[in-house]
C-alpha cells in the first residue's frame, strides 16, 4: 500500500477499511484491477466492465432466444411447410419423411420453454438490470465502485455459470427442459414425465439455482451501494429515477428470488429423494406412482410469489431508464418526480400481493380470487401515474429525437397498449375466456417483453458513450427503432384477436382444430413480421459492435445531461473520477430552469435561482 | 476538501459490509418464510400427518441458544482484551455449534423411529427439509467460526477496527442462525 502519511488518522482508517482513497489518481495506473488482461477484461471487479459483461452476455442470449422463437413461429405460421433445411442445425429434432421435414413436437415445447426462460431471466433480468444497475449506480451516485466489487464479480460469474449449464442442456440427447418456463409439476417434478423432464430439467433447475445466487449477490450489492456510498449532497430525494428504479428492483429481487430458490429446492427433493411436496396420485403408463399427499398448486403459489414480482424486476429498471432519457431529451425536468418515486414504491409493494392472478384457473377459491382481482386492478393506478408523468414530461419540451429518445417514447406507447389488456386479464371472470390464449401471450409480450426491450435499447443508445466512449450510428438507430416498433405491433396486435377467439397458447399446430384452423393466414402474417423484426435486431447488433471501435467519438457530456456520470472523463478509469468525488448540490432534473438549458448536479445553488422544483 | 468529502461519505452510516450481511440475511429469511408459508398452505389442504416433534429438537434449541450467548461473551471478552476468556469462549461456542448439528441428526433419527420418513406425507418431509436447510446454514456458520478461531489463535490479541468488524459480522450471522432456529421450532410447535 502506498504511503498515506499525509492523511489524518481517520482518513487512514477509511483507506484501510474500505479501500477509499481521497487521492485515488495517484495510483490509478497499475492498481490491482487494471494490471492484466484477465483481471481487466475477464475476472474484472470494476463495475463498468461487469456491466459490459452483463450486456454482451445478455445480447448473446437475446439472439439465442430470438432464434428459438423464429423456429417455433415458422412451425405456427407454416405448419405444412418442409422444414428439412433446418436439419443441419436442429439435427434429430427435424424428422424427414419422404423428403418433407417436420419439427419434433417435443422439441417445439422445449423451444417455447427455453425461449421463455432465457428471455425472462437471462436477457431481461440479468441483461437489463444487471447491465444498468452496475453501470449507473456507482456513476450516478458518485461512488468509486460497488460496496463489494468481489461479490459483484461473483454475481456475473454465477450468471455465466448458470448460462453455461442452460446452454449445455440444449445439446442433451433427451432435449432441454420442455415443460414451460414456469416449470409446473408434475412435468418438472417427475423425471419420467416427458423426455425433457429428465436430464434437461435437472440442468434447468441447477441453472436457475445458480441464477438466483447471482441475482441475490448483485441485489444486496446494489442496495448497499445506494444506501451507503452516495456522495456528499446526494440525498435520496436527489437521486435520479434510474437509481430509484434499480434500488427498488433489487429489494423486490431480494425478497422474491429466495422464494423461487425454496420452490426449486423442493422440486429437487421431489425429483431426487422421493418426497411428495408437489406430487400426488399420479399414473404413468397405467402404473400408479408412490407419491401421495403433494399439491401442484402449492408449487404455483411459490412460483408466482417470485413470478409476479419478477415482471416488475424486469419493467422497473426499464421505467427508470426511460424516465431519465425522456427528461434529458425533452430538456425538461421529469414531471412529478416524487410521484414517480412513490409510484415505483407502490408498484413494488403491490407486486407481492397479486401473485394468485396467475392462478385464477388453477382451482383457487373464487372468493380469494376477488381479493387478488382488486389488488391487481389497483396496480393500474401507480402505472397510470407514471404514464401520465412521462407524457407530461414530453408536453411542451424541446424534444431531441435521438435513438435513445425514440425508444423511450416507444416504451411509453407499448406500456400503454400492453397495460390496458392487463386490466382485462386481471379480472378473474374475463380470465375464464382469456386464460392460456394468445391474448395472454400478446399482453405480456407487449407490456413486459417488448416494452422492457425498448427501455433497454433506450438505455444502450443513451449510455453507449459512457460505456465505450463513442456514439452509436443514429441512422441505423432509427431504422432499428421503426422496424422494431412497427414490427412488434404487427406481431402482437393480431394475437389479441386470435386470443379472444380462444386460440390456446403453447399448441404445436392448429391444423386439426376446425375452430382455430382458419386463423392460419394471421399466423403466417405474425411469423413474417417476427422474421423482419429479428433481422432489424441484427442492424442493432452490427451498429453496436461497429460503434465500439469505429463510432463517432463522444464528448464528455454528449447529451448535455445534468447527472454525475457525465462528469467523469470520457473513458473513466477504475475509481471513476480521477480526482476527488464530485459533490452534489441539487436534484438530477434542472433542465430549462431560470432560462438555462441545463444546470449540472455539481453546480452549487446560486442566490438568484428560483425555488427548487420539488 | 477531499478529506471532508470522504468523511461525509460514511457519516452516520452503517458499515457497508455489515449492511451487505443484513441484506443477505433478509434473503435467507425469505427462503425460510417461503418454506413455512408452503407448510401452512399445504397443511390447510388436509391429508396431514400429525405427530409429536421428538424431544431432541428442544435440546438442540437450548444448545444453539447457549452457543449464541457464549459467542457473545467471547466478543465482549475480545473487546475488553481478555485473551484467555475470548479464546476459550469461542472454542466453546464452536463446539456447541457442532453439538447442535449432532443433535439435529439425532432428531432426524428419532423421527425415523416414530415412523416419520423423509418421503411419504409432506408433514414429515417439511420437517426434514426445513431443519436440513437450516443445518446447512449452521454448517456455514461453523466454517466462519473456524476462520475466526484461526484468527484468535494465530494472531496476537489486538483490537483493530478490521478484526472488530470481522468478529461482529461472524457474531451477527451466528445470532441469525440461532434466532432462525428459534423461529422454526416455535413455528413447528404452534403449527403442529
Amino acid at each position: 500500500m502506498a504511503n498515506f502519511s499525509y492523511l489524518t488518522e481517520e482518513e487512514k482508517l477509511l483507506v484501510l477499511e474500505e479501500g477509499h482513497d481521497p487521492d485515488f489518481h495517484e495510483h490509478e495506473h497499475g492498481d490491482k484491477y487494471q494490471t492484466s488482461f484477465i483481471t481487466h477484461y475477464i475476472f474484472s471487479q470494476d463495475h463498468k466492465m461487469i456491466a459490459k459483461q452483463f450486456l454482451i452476455t445478455g445480447m448473446f442470449w437475446g439472439l439465442i432466444g430470438g432464434l428459438m422463437s423464429l423456429v417455433f413461429r415458422l412451425q405456427l405460421g407454416f405448419p405444412e411447410e418442409n422444414m428439412a433445411w433446418l436439419k443441419p442445425i436442429l439435427g434429430k429434432w427435424i424428422t424427414v419423411n419422404e423428403g418433407v421435414g417436420t419439427l419434433d413436437p417435443e422439441f417445439y415445447y422445449a423451444l417455447v420453454t427455453m425461449h421463455g426462460t432465457i428471455l425472462v431471466f437471462f436477457v431481461l433480468t440479468a441483461g437489463l438490470s444487471g447491465t444498468f444497475s452496475n453501470l449507473l449506480i456507482p456513476l450516478q451516485l458518485g461512488a468509486r465502485d460497488m460496496a463489494s466489487p468481489l461479490l459483484n464479480m461473483l454475481s456475473y460469474w454465477f450468471f455465466f455459470l448458470a448460462g453455461t449449464i442452460m446452454f449445455a442442456s440444449l445439446f442433451l440427447s433427451t432435449g432441454p427442459f420442455s415443460g414451460g418456463w414456469t416449470a409446473y409439476p408434475p412435468l418438472s417434478a417427475l423425471p419420467q414425465a416427458m423426455s425433457g423432464s429428465g436430464a434437461g430439467m435437472t440442468m434447468w433447475v441447477l441453472s436457475l439455482v445458480l441464477f438466483v445466487v447471482s441475482v441475490l449477490l448483485g441485489g444486496i450489492n446494489y442496495i448497499t451501494t445506494v444506501l451507503n456510498l452516495r456522495t456528499k449532497g446526494m440525498t435520496m430525494w436527489r437521486m435520479p429515477l434510474t437509481i430509484w428504479a434499480f434500488f427498488v428492483t433489487a429489494i423486490i429481487g431480494l425478497l422474491s428470488f429466495p422464494v423461487l430458490f425454496s420452490a426449486m429446492l423442493l422440486v429437487m427433493f421431489d425429483r431426487g429423494l422421493g418426497t411428495s411436496f408437489f406430487l400426488s396420485d399420479i399414473y404413468i403408463g397405467g402404473q400408479a406412482l408412490e407419491y401421495v399427499g403433494g399439491s401442484p398448486v402449492l408449487y404455483q403459489h411459490l412460483f408466482w410469489f417470485l413470478g409476479h414480482p419478477e415482471v416488475y424486476i424486469i419493467i422497473l429498471p426499464a421505467m427508470g431508464l426511460v424516465s431519465e432519457v425522456l427528461s434529458v431529451n425533452a430538456r425538461k425536468p421529469i414531471f412529478g418526480y416524487k410521484a414517480m418515486v412513490y409510484s415505483i414504491l407502490a408498484i413494488a409493494f403491490l407486486s407481492f400481493i397479486v401473485w394468485a392472478h396467475h392462478m385464477f384457473m388453477s382451482g383457487v377459491n373464487p372468493f380469494i380470487s376477488n381479493i387478488f382481482v382488486i389488488f391487481t386492478l389497483i396496480i393500474a393506478v401507480p402505472s397510470a401515474v407514471k404514464v401520465f408523468n412521462w407524457i407530461a414530461t414530453l408536453y411542451g419540451g424541446s424534444i431531441r429525437f435521438t435513438s435513445g429518445m425514440l425508444f423511450a417514447i416507444g416504451f411509453v406507447s407499448l406500456f400503454i397498449s400492453g397495460g390496458l389488456t392487463g386490466i382485462f386479464l386481471g379480472n378473474s371472470a374475463i380470465d375464464i375466456q382469456l386464460h392460456d390464449t394468445y391474448f395472454v401471450v400478446a399482453h405480456f409480450h407487449i407490456v413486459m417483453g417488448v416494452a422492457a426491450f425498448f427501455g433497454m435499447f433506450a438505455g444502450v443508445y443513451h449510455w453507449f458513450p459512457k460505456m465505450f466512449g463513442r456514439l452509436m450510428n443514429s441512422t441505423l438507430g432509427k431504422i432499428h427503432f421503426w422496424g422494431t416498433l412497427i414490427g412488434a405491433y404487427a406481431i402482437f396486435w393480431p394475437m389479441h384477436y386470435i386470443g379472444m377467439a380462444g386460440v390456446p397458447r403453447r399448441y404445436y399446430s392448429f391444423t386439426t382444430f376446425d375452430a382455430f384452423d382458419h386463423f392460419g393466414s394471421i399466423n403466417q402474417f405474425i411469423t413474417v413480421a417476427a422474421i423482419i423484426v429479428f433481422v432489424v435486431q441484427i442492424v442493432f447488433i452490427v451498429n453496436f459492435f461497429y460503434s465500439i471501435w469505429y463510432g463517432k467519438k463522444s464528448s464528455i457530456n454528449p447529451w448535455n445531461a445534468s447527472t454525475l456520470e457525465w462528469t467523469t472523463p470520457v473513458d473513466p478509469g477504475h475509481g471513476n473520477w480521477p480526482g476527488a468525488i464530485p459533490v452534489v448540490h441539487r436534484w438530477a432534473y434542472d433542465y430549462g430552469k431560470d432560462g438555462k438549458d441545463m444546470i449540472a448536479q455539481t453546480t452549487p445553488v446560486q442566490e438568484w435561482e428560483s425555488e427548487a422544483d420539488h | 476538501m477531499t478529506g471532508a468529502v470522504e468523511k461525509e461519505y460514511r457519516q452516520n452510516k452503517i458499515h457497508p459490509q455489515k449492511f451487505l450481511l443484513w441484506a443477505g440475511l433478509a434473503s435467507i429469511f425469505m427462503m425460510f418464510a417461503a418454506f413455512t408459508s408452503a407448510y401452512i398452505v399445504r397443511q390447510a389442504a388436509g391429508n396431514w400427518l400429525e405427530f409429536r416433534l421428538p424431544d431432541v429438537f428442544f435440546y438442540s434449541t437450548g444448545v444453539i441458544i447457549l452457543s449464541s450467548l457464549v459467542l457473545h461473551g467471547s466478543y465482549i471478552a475480545f473487546l475488553k482484551g481478555n485473551a484467555t476468556l475470548y479464546k476459550s469462549l469461542m472454542v466453546t461456542a464452536f463446539l456447541l455449534g457442532f453439538a447442535f448439528i449432532i443433535l439435529q441428526y439425532q432428531g432426524w433419527e428419532a423421527l425415523q423411529q416414530i415412523g416419520v420418513e423423509l418421503t411419504g406425507n409432506p408433514a414429515g418431509s417439511f420437517i426434514y427439509v426445513i431443519s436440513g436447510v437450516h443445518a446447512a446454514h449452521v454448517l456455514g456458520g461453523i466454517g466462519v467460526l473456524a476462520v475466526a478461531l484461526i484468527h484468535a489463535f494465530g494472531l496476537p490479541h489486538k483490537v483493530t477496527p478490521k478484526r472488530k468488524l470481522r468478529f461482529e459480522l461472524t457474531l451477527t450471522y451466528w445470532h441469525f442462525v440461532d434466532l432462525l432456529w428459534v423461529y422454526l421450532i416455535v413455528f413447528f410447535v404452534l403449527q403442529a
